[in-house]
């Protein structure tokens, strides 16, 4: 009894302000209703039909699994590189961390803007660069074929510094003892302390970290709002910027509540297939 | 086979080994003893090659090794931690140090041994010689095991057992018992030096605990305050330690050292008119240092140091006795370990030394190399009456 009054605000929050809203969307994806109504009819699986033939959807949801297929990897691979690299360097460990983590505590709107000017094709460094060396001026932003992956390496460049802190904080966990043994029974050269016992001992690290990447790489979407708004003809439309269009742009709230539903379910099962594959080569200590 | 000369190593602005000497002959079993903190491991370390001397040279079996990787010196460790691979079972652990020398890195790759026959030669009698040597620690059937699923004793022997795998010119042990439980200890200790007998491979081991020391190793070496003080045999260190740091370290229970003063060639201990006996030595200050099974006890009596029963600690076979010696109050302990009661707390009890055991110290430490004749041998002397008077 005496424990309620301790759980019932936490409780209440809850309620509140995840499980009735879930609901909510749930409930919201079985109607038509949109923003402004006065009244709310049942839809059936009307939505969801029409998001099965909507070449809007399917394109942004192909566009998100190729965004997550380059951003994921790359950003993995190079968050564990730039960890074990600044961990074993031995001047300027704090300047190198904290420079690689800033993308992660900047806004990424912010962000988006710099890296606007910085690919702009008249006024952009990158631009200019490209020129010096020979190269035609390319319009990175606006191109269909390029748009897509030059926000994947925005996204990757966001991504790898927050996985290289995830990165150190396991490298920090490996007994030094070990690498010591390595070196005593031959394990001397790098690449050799590597695969013996820094990468199987990250084990753990390495499943969170690619499980995280793959959700983060997924959720895109400030990049997207703010450089390109899906464009140019849906190049880069990805499903979290349909679901806001559909639903703040053109109110269609019924309709975006049930790409809602779609996309957190598809996640789930990803993240589930993704953890099952990947947990049964990890080692636990 | 073992020689360092000169080694010194600071950590930072803190010097850890300063000017360390140490020659170790072929199959020998030398321990480094020394509290915490006195450099004994980093020792160690730098002859694995983990670490590398700011002065100095390491020699192992006649060639200097001062810059060779660890790989290349042929020395296998065993660390305290045991440092197995939690991700490797014990065969894998095992066989890493045969692997990591007799492959190549292509070799080593998981799937080459289905194609190539010389890979598959290689890993099978790599196989053989760690089932060969886990016979030897007993470990055969937990090669299978991760080191998780063993018990501290268990893990403890893989290590070993992987140091020993592809018998290696030196072996070296840090502090290798410090995480087992007391009985599991004691039956480790007995089964690494019949191990080292066996195998007959050169050992150095490290240890801050001086009854490991003195049970296990046919020459211990005391390291203090980063220097070599004392190298010699179990029983030389023990009855005739040349530093009083020594003197206290080795030994259970600790020698007692008081003070005392040499006047007229006749040995007090401070406070006590009581002569201890009679030393070839010029006045001062010294330091008596009695082992406390030196001491006999008795009734009060003449030619006997009064001290009364403090504390009583028994031990089985014998008791200790924690006295305190009329007069200054000096605390000394002394073993009794003749049959029937000992005399209870609050006792008045008569102490006799065995005069010739007792060892001097100067005021510096350093042994006083003085020999202490019995006063009863020299009953008639004429200056006695005038010392005691």
């Amino acid at each position: 009894m005496l424990a309620w009054p301790f759980v019932l605000p936490f409780l209440i929050g809850l309620i509140v302000f995840l499980v009735v809203p879930c609901i909510g969307v749930v409930v919201l994806a079985l109607t038509d209703w949109q923003l402004g109504d006065s009244a709310i009819r049942f839809a059936g699986l009307k939505n969801f039909v029409q998001l099965i033939s909507d070449d809007v959807f399917r394109r942004s949801f192909t566009n998100t699994m190729l965004y997550a297929a380059m951003v994921t990897p790359v950003s993995v691979v190079l968050g564990l590189w730039l960890a074990v690299t600044v961990e074993r360097s031995s001047i300027g460990r704090a300047f190198f961390r904290s420079a690689f983590f800033l993308p992660v505590v900047s806004t990424t709107v912010a962000m988006a803007v710099v890296w606007e000017f910085l690919l702009h094709p008249a006024l952009g460094p990158v631009n200019a660069l490209m020129s010096l060396m020979g190269l035609p001026r390319h319009v990175f932003l606006n191109d269909v074929r390029t748009v897509l992956p030059t926000l994947a390496a925005i996204g990757i460049w966001e991504n790898a510094g927050y996985n290289m802190v995830l990165f150190i904080a396991g490298l920090k966990a490996i007994p030094n003892d070990l690498y010591d043994a390595a070196a005593v029974d031959g394990a001397e050269r790098p690449w050799e302390r590597f695969w013996t016992v820094t990468l199987p001992l990250l084990g753990p690290t390495l499943l969170f970290v690619i499980i995280i990447s793959f959700l983060r790489s997924f959720r895109v979407f400030e990049t997207v709002a703010s450089i390109t708004q899906g464009g140019p003809q849906f190049a880069s439309e990805v499903v979290l910027y349909t679901i806001y269009r559909e639903g703040f742009v053109y109110f269609h709230v019924g309709y975006a509540s049930a790409l809602t539903v779609v996309f957190v379910a598809l996640l789930l099962i990803l993240t589930v297939v993704k953890f099952r594959l990947i947990d049964r080569s990890v080692h636990y200590q | 086979m073992l020689e360092l000369s000169g080694i010194a190593k600071s950590f930072g602005s803190t010097p850890v080994l300063r000017g360390v000497d140490l020659s170790i002959e072929e199959g020998e079993f030398v321990a480094v003893v020394g509290p915490s903190g006195c450099g004994k491991s980093t020792l160690l370390r730098l002859v694995a090659g983990l670490e590398t001397a700011d002065e100095g040279t390491v020699s192992i079996d006649g060639h200097e090794a001062g810059d060779l990787p660890p790989k290349a010196r042929d020395v296998a460790m065993v660390f305290q931690s045991y440092a197995l691979y939690p991700h490797m079972t014990v065969e894998q652990n095992m066989a890493l140090p045969l692997v990591m020398r007799q492959l190549t890195r292509v070799e080593r790759l998981p799937w080459v041994r289905r194609f190539s026959r010389g890979v598959a030669e290689k890993r099978a009698a790599i196989r053989a010689t760690v089932r060969e040597t886990a016979e030897l620690v007993a470990m055969t059937p937990y090669l299978d095991r991760k080191p998780k699923q063993l018990s501290g004793g268990q893990r403890q022997r893989v290590a070993l057992a992987r140091a020993l795998v592809r018998k290696p010119k030196l072996f070296l042990l840090d502090e290798p018992l410090s995480n087992l439980d007391a009985s599991l200890r004691a039956s480790t200790r007995t089964e690494i030096v019949d191990l080292q007998k066996r195998l007959g491979i050169t050992t150095v081991f490290v240890t801050h605990d001086q009854v490991e020391a003195m049970t296990m190793a046919s020459r211990i070496v005391v390291l203090m305050e980063g220097a070599v003080v004392q190298t010699g045999s179990p029983q030389e260190l023990y009855e005739a330690p040349t530093d009083i740091r020594v003197a206290r370290f080795i030994g259970s229970p600790a020698i007692n050292i008081v003070a005392g003063r040499v006047d007229a060639g006749f040995l007090r201990m401070s406070g006590i008119s009581q002569i201890i006996g009679r030393v070839d030595k010029a006045d001062g200050v010294v330091q008596v240092g009695v082992r406390p099974e030196q001491v006999t006890l008795g009734n009060i009596g003449p030619g006997r140091i009064a001290a009364t029963v403090r504390h009583k600690e028994f031990l089985g076979s014998e008791v200790l006795l924690h006295v305190e010696l009329a007069g200054p109050g000096t605390p000394f302990v002394a073993r009794y370990a003749v049959d029937g009661p000992s005399p209870p707390v609050g006792a008045a009890v008569g102490l006799t030394l065995k005069t010739d055991r007792v060892l001097l110290f100067d005021a510096a430490g350093q042994l006083l190399p003085v020999g202490i004749s019995d006063l009863s041998s020299m009953r008639h002397d004429a200056t006695l009456a005038e010392a005691v008077g």
